[in-house]
């Protein structure tokens, strides 16, 4: 029972690369957007952070939906890119990328920010006063006494990346080999006859991985305590 | 020489501070609520002035009529703060290198060797400051200003988190510091004693403006009146 046929490992795997590249593309930004939202004052910043956790609070076939009229073949940004930088997200794996990147990003950001938040901006002072230019700065106090954060982000971000359906299969459909992920074989396993067992070792497969998740972000969250008290 | 003619307003309370001072150790004393961290914060540069000037041995580091304002991290200025601020992330080694490396200085053995021994700090260097006492830690914020190489260092209140024993401890290398390191220094401090022992020319504050400018003598005066 407990044997995996290649179309459920086909998709394990795309999953995994999905959930991959969203978040080593969603985290260089998330790290940008929680500096400028835990830093700094800009006009607008209300709307930026709302922005940010609106996928969180859209239905997700909402998001979905929005994302093909945007970066669908015929959308005004999808169109642009597929012309001149040849990238094509609608109906493709990178599709599922850039939706779970979306639906995953302000769970992402939001232990990264809390972390900077955390960051005693006393050191960042005595840092400047030792002769550290701004993003020096940044680069040896904040963002090292952060990393736990950033790593509990890119854990959250992952699991939710690796998990997400509704935006992901309005967006890109349901190909088997191109975008059909754990989620979206599952939901066709149990809309098929037979499907259960093979449906209910993609549940096994995916609770393991959210457990793997929870897990790992509990404990870069420990090591953020003990770096910032400085054991 | 320290020059600093500035004014500024931080709420309802306003600071107007003037002097000049050749002193190796220039004592900032008062109260506390003087204004003496916010005075040592604008010659840091983590302060701007509302209006005015301050330079070292003839370059400005802030004039509000020509908008001039040296950045913190380009004034070569050292702070040692009251609660030291070592980098928690960082063992006592990294810290002590930490200017160096900021301002791309080459490694120099024989000035870190001077100051981990003026400063008895050599056998610290792989701990944590989590696991270093108040004075240790003290001790290393105290190096690691050194050895950014600055030009006048600023200690604002260094002994102000320690109970007396440890200002005992700390208040020797204090001296020497100033007899053997060659850097000017500002000092700050609402305790006659440390000024008395530390300190060459004493600037007297009292809610924000200057009362007296001048040597020891200066003090016991001071104290009748606060």
């Amino acid at each position: 029972m407990f044997e995996l046929s290649p179309t459920e490992w086909t998709a394990i795997l795309l999953s995994l690369r999905v959930a991959t590249v969203a978040t080593l593309v969603a985290t260089p930004l998330g790290i940008a957007a929680a500096w400028l939202l835990a830093r700094r004052e800009f006009w607008g910043k209300s709307a930026t952070d709302a922005v940010i956790h609106l996928p969180l609070v859209l239905p997700p076939v909402v998001t979905g939906y929005l994302l093909l009229l945007t970066f669908g073949r015929r959308g005004p940004v999808g169109a642009w890119l597929a012309d001149h930088l040849g990238i094509v997200f609608a109906f493709r794996w990178t599709g599922a990328a850039l939706a779970s990147g979306i639906m995953s990003f302000p769970l992402l950001v939001r232990p990264i920010r809390l972390s900077i938040e955390a960051v005693d901006r006393r050191l960042e002072q005595a840092a400047g006063t030792l002769g550290a230019a701004p993003w020096q700065v940044f680069l040896t106090v904040t963002l090292p006494l952060a990393l736990p954060g950033v790593l509990a982000g890119m854990v959250l971000g992952f699991a939710k990346a690796i998990g997400e359906f509704g935006a992901t299969i309005t967006f890109v459909s349901n190909i088997p080999g191109e975008t059909q992920t754990i989620s979206s074989a599952i939901y066709s396993l149990i809309q098929t006859p037979d499907g259960d067992t093979a449906a209910l070792r993609l549940v096994v497969v995916s609770t393991l991985i959210a457990m793997a998740a929870l897990v790992a972000s509990e404990w870069f969250a420990r090591r953020a305590l003990q770096r910032l008290h400085g054991n | 020489m320290l020059r600093v003619d500035v004014s500024k307003r931080l709420g309802d309370f306003s600071i107007e501070a003037s002097f000049t001072s050749e002193g190796r150790v220039t004592g900032l004393f008062g109260a506390s609520g003087a204004g003496k961290s916010s005075l040592i914060n604008m010659i840091a540069g983590l302060l701007q002035p509302d209006r005015g000037i301050i330079a070292i041995d003839g370059s400005t580091l802030d004039d509000t009529i020509r908008q001039m304002h040296v950045p913190v991290h380009r004034r070569r200025i050292g702070y040692v703060f009251q609660d030291a601020r070592l980098f928690p992330h960082l063992d006592v080694r990294q810290n002590l290198d930490y200017g160096r490396r900021m301002n791309r200085l080459a490694g120099d053995a024989a000035q870190h060797r001077r100051v981990t021994d003026l400063l008895d700090i050599g056998n610290l260097l792989d701990r944590r400051p989590g696991r270093l006492s108040g004075g240790e830690r003290q001790r290393v914020a105290l190096g690691r200003a050194l050895l950014s190489q600055p030009r006048l260092l600023l200690l604002d209140e260094p002994l102000g988190s320690l109970d007396e024993e440890r200002k005992e401890e700390i208040l020797p290398y204090l001296v020497r510091l100033r007899d053997e390191a060659g850097i000017p220094m500002v000092y700050v401090s609402h305790d006659a004693a440390e000024m008395r022992q530390l300190a060459t020319h004493i600037v007297m504050l009292q809610r924000g403006r200057v009362t007296a400018f001048g040597g020891a003598e200066v003090l016991p005066a001071a104290l009748a009146r606060a």
